[in-house]
């Protein structure tokens, strides 16, 4: 892209709107994916997107409408739902949550894919309607979507931000937590419900299939660079910015090109950058730090001692 | 109002305390009452319950039956004023956190919700790692630390809470003698300033040293009181069973057995 033509991009009103909804959902993804990876939920994220997919047909086929804020509520609903039902059924069967998620991740899916289809073949919605919330298309976002998107993103933020300690205290340590009074449950709740939100706003951006990237791949990333959850969850929030600003610019200069898997391969590319050269876990440091460690002849450090168990 | 006086100088009072998981019983008929101001030790085989029992005390496990009573008060309002101790691998040490990190969680009740720690929390944070002697590593990743130094991260992050009463789940094990030693001592300046400690323990051969009250657990309360009286062979054959393959040597005789030995 020439600098000519991206400047004549962002003199379109609408061209600014959609760069100013995708850097609101990259960070407020990026800073809520923080909390979803360390408290070991990185798979929530894609089985809460698919279980939105069929409420976005049920909004669509209700309202008739294809307003963003209908098809919002409607992912809403039955992201919540999947989030209960694979919270019920590890909690009363016998069956564990990682198969409890794919259980609920391929049945919304296909109840999804079925009513979108229905609903394309009866007219109503158009064969491209499918295709947009299954990969994303941000070009085609108006700006009272935008509203709705970039309104969503901040609450997300902000949520985040209020309970910032309470959600720390969740990932690292939720029985202490719990010890100490603190509603812990609830906590757990509230990052679901905040992950259902993003989940719910992204795929309008990005899609079904890729939502769950923009929330995870930034966290990943931020990670290998810092030891602090603070610095980490700025720096998610900064990549997942940068990953939906680039995203979005590349797919409104090449309508063409879907601004899901542009966003992802953004965000991957970041993460890539970050494993080799992460100031803190990149392989790059590591390899230094081996190197020093055999030189020094120090390598494998002191095992910690174990006493025997009284049994 | 002679039982609620009664209970006042109880620091933990249970009746009919039950815990079951997934209906397979864990813990059954629970009658407990600790004194406040002792050192206790929880002993009991593996599968007793000693870590259910501690969770149960401070209502992270749902009971089938039965009620806890702790500093005379039940529930929420009485759990601000316990510390609690988890086993140091019910957490990942590979979280992104410094040591004066995570000891500030300790303050995270009362700093209460959309709130950052005050400077008054920082200060007990750091008089807490003072305490164990992890003032020096503050700002070390935990992930750098060795299994003792997370030990005492944990009971760090504990005092900072500034309990009455104090839960520990195997806060000694995989420790060295020296650490062992200096979490001992650190115990009894808690039990010399009025505090309770309740400590889930292992090792039968420091018991006698250690605790100056004791539990035996196996699913039920096999006998507690003062250690003298229920560290003894019958007791720990009842516990233990056939699984005790030797039994330690009593120190004198029961009747004479000092109570609260110290180091």
């Amino acid at each position: 892209m020439t600098w000519e033509a991206l400047i004549l991009l962002l003199n379109s009103p609408n061209a600014r709107w959609v760069l100013a909804g995708s850097l609101l959902l990259g960070a407020g993804c990026g800073l809520l994916g923080t909390f979803a990876l360390l408290r070991r939920r990185s798979l929530m994220g894609d089985v809460l997107a698919h279980a939105a997919l069929p409420g976005v047909a049920l909004g669509f086929w209700v309202t008739g409408a294809k307003s963003v804020a209908p098809l919002l509520v409607g992912s809403l609903v039955t992201g919540l739902l999947g989030a209960a039902a694979v919270d019920g059924i590890t909690r009363h069967s016998r069956i564990k949550e990682e198969t409890a998620q794919a259980l609920v991740l391929s049945v919304s899916y296909g109840m999804g894919v079925v009513l979108l289809t229905v609903l394309a073949r009866t007219g109503l919605g158009g064969q491209s309607g499918l295709n947009r919330f299954l990969i994303g298309q941000a070009a085609s976002l108006v700006r009272s979507d935008v509203l709705v998107i970039g309104g969503a993103a901040l609450a997300v933020t902000l949520g985040v931000l209020l309970f910032f300690k309470e959600l720390k205290l969740l990932a690292f340590d939720p029985e202490f937590g719990a010890g100490l009074g603190l509603p812990m449950a609830l906590m757990d709740r509230l990052l679901m419900g905040l992950v259902v939100a993003a989940v719910a706003v992204g795929l309008q951006a990005v899609g079904v299939v890729l939502v769950a990237a923009l929330l995870i791949t930034p966290a990943a990333a931020a990670r290998f660079w810092t030891e602090r959850l603070e610095r980490m969850a700025i720096l998610s929030a900064a990549f997942g910015g940068l990953a939906g600003v680039a995203g979005a610019l590349i797919s409104l200069s090449r309508p063409q090109l879907p601004t899901g898997p542009l966003v992802v391969l953004v965000a991957t590319g970041l993460l890539l950058i970050s494993m080799a050269f992460g100031s803190s876990r990149g392989l790059v440091v590591q390899r230094v730090r081996q190197a020093g460690i055999r030189r020094r002849g120090l390598a494998g450090g002191t095992p910690v001692r174990w006493e025997g168990e009284a049994s | 109002m002679a039982a609620a006086t009664g209970t006042v100088d109880l620091a933990v009072q249970t009746r009919g305390l039950a815990v079951a998981y997934r209906k397979e019983p864990v813990l059954e008929g629970i009658d407990l009452d600790l004194p406040r101001g002792t050192l206790v030790g929880l002993v009991g085989p593996n599968g007793a319950g000693k870590s259910t029992l501690l969770k149960a005390l401070l209502g992270l496990v749902p009971l089938r039956s039965g009620w806890v009573r702790l500093l005379g008060q039940r529930g929420a309002e009485a759990r601000r004023r316990v510390g609690y101790v988890p086993q140091r691998e019910s957490v990942d040490w590979d979280f992104p956190a410094t040591v004066l990190d995570v000891v500030l969680m300790g303050r995270y009740g009362r700093i209460g919700l959309f709130r950052r720690p005050s400077r008054h929390d920082r200060e007990a944070a750091w008089q807490a790692l003072e305490q164990v002697g992890m003032a020096p590593y503050a700002h070390r990743q935990i992930s750098q630390l060795s299994g003792g130094q997370q030990q005492r991260v944990f009971l760090a992050r504990a005092l900072a809470q500034d309990a009455a009463l104090y839960l520990m789940d195997e806060p000694l094990a995989g420790v060295d003698a020296a650490t062992e030693t200096a979490i001992i001592t650190l115990l009894q300046e808690l039990r010399a300033a009025g505090k309770t400690v309740l400590v889930v323990h292992h090792d039968l051969n420091t018991v006698e040293a250690f605790f100056d009250w004791l539990v035996l657990l196996h699913r039920r309360v096999v006998a507690a009181g003062p250690t003298a009286e229920v560290f003894t062979p019958k007791h720990l054959q009842a516990a233990y069973g056939g699984r005790l393959l030797s039994l330690p040597a009593p120190v004198g005789s029961e009747a004479s057995a000092p109570s609260g030995v110290r180091l």
